[in-house]
């Protein structure tokens, strides 16, 4: 809580903040839709904010409700939010040179805390781990934001789950904001090829039990990612036409991509 | 299920988020990836985010739509417009939602 505290007065906590407050419209709708999900399928209200309160990862919930609602066996649940999730470990990856400086029980605390929204504005703003940034400072100003953006409207919709209308299509909001920061995020053409390339396996999959489609298409973006950079013949083929249909697209000098180039 | 099996599968979820999101952040020693693991991962996060939301937008049900008349089409493609337009999350958001409402409510898409 001291350390919580101390960040409060960082000005890059402000700054971490006000630019989750930019996208929080998006994270609210989606959280009041999947509040008064768990509630529409049967989940008592106070099991239902224990979910909300605990488990504080919408597209889990959102895939986990229905297999409840239905009985289906725990581990089918486990497994599907497993896969959900799967993408978390990725970024943890990444995440990890930013809060190695911290003990392991902090490390993981703040690790439970990183949701989709946190990690692409995060990512954004900073390439490489630094003391003299307030980087902490800013992720802990924008995380606090992103938690009460979720869990407020989330509270709010499993109380009221009998009168708010779910027939607007609210909670397309959250999928809005997950599709902006992921058109903020593309920075060269071949990571926004593969996410085409990620985009039609996820729909091609999407049969498959567990939500396995999101890991397939993980794998299919990586796959191509990796022939795109190497040195064989498809690989150059596709960087031919890639640099074809999208020549004012460049990585912008300074980013993890150009770096990485 | 009743309210038991609900609580553990709760508490299950709950270690899951947990686990996926601190996955690499639990060992003190130093993480070594082979370069090849690098270079893959840098396509990883976009290909996430685009695993999750294409499905979102282009079926229902657990199908592919066929139908032209549905607002999550018209809402996306007015939300992109937007985006590249201006670059502003918060817009993308509203010009979405603005196109989406009205044909859900008015004309049922």
């Amino acid at each position: 809580m001291q350390f919580f505290r101390a960040a409060m007065r960082h000005p890059q906590f402000h700054v971490g903040a006000k630019d989750m407050v930019g996208v929080s419209l998006g994270v609210a709708a989606w959280g009041l839709v999947t509040g008064v999900a768990m509630v529409k399928t049967g989940l008592s209200v106070p099991l239902a904010l224990l979910m909300s309160l605990v488990v504080f990862a919408g597209s889990a919930q959102l895939a986990a409700i229905p297999l409840m609602a239905v009985n289906a066996p725990m581990w089918v649940i486990w497994a599907t939010a497993l896969c959900v999730n799967l993408r978390f470990v990725i970024f943890s990856a990444q995440w990890r040179p930013f809060f190695m400086q911290f003990t392991r029980s902090r490390r993981v605390l703040l690790g439970y805390f990183t949701g989709d929204l946190t990690y692409v504005l995060f990512m954004k703003r900073f390439a490489e781990a630094r003391e003299d940034e307030g980087q902490i400072e800013y992720f802990l100003g924008g995380t606090s934001v992103n938690w009460a953006a979720w869990q407020i409207p989330s509270i709010v919709g499993i109380l009221l789950a009998d009168v708010i209308p779910t027939q607007w299509g609210l909670g397309f909001a959250g999928v809005l904001a997950l599709l902006g920061l992921t058109y903020a995020m593309v920075s060269d053409r071949s990571t926004a090829f593969a996410a085409v390339v990620a985009g039609a396996a996820a729909v091609a999959a999407f049969a498959l039990p567990f939500h396995l489609h999101i890991v397939v298409a993980i794998a299919a973006a990586i796959c191509v990612g990796l022939m795109i950079d190497g040195g064989g013949d498809a690989g150059r083929r596709i960087r031919n036409i890639l640099a074809g249909i999208a020549p004012r697209m460049k990585a912008e000098p300074g980013t993890r991509e150009a770096k990485a180039a | 299920m009743n309210s038991l099996d609900a609580f553990i599968t709760i508490v299950g979820l709950t270690a899951i988020t947990v686990v996926t999101r601190a996955f690499f952040l639990f060992s003190d020693r130093e993480l070594v990836l082979p370069d090849w693991v690098q270079r893959g991962l840098r396509y990883a996060p976009l290909a996430a985010l685009a695993a999750v939301i294409v499905p979102e937008v282009v079926m229902t049900q657990g199908h592919l739509i066929d139908t032209w008349r549905d607002a999550r089409l018209y809402a996306v493609a007015a939300a992109s417009v937007y985006f590249f337009w201006r670059r502003g999350i918060l817009g993308t958001i509203l010009t979405g939602m603005a196109v989406l409402i009205p044909l859900k409510l008015w004309l049922g898409w």
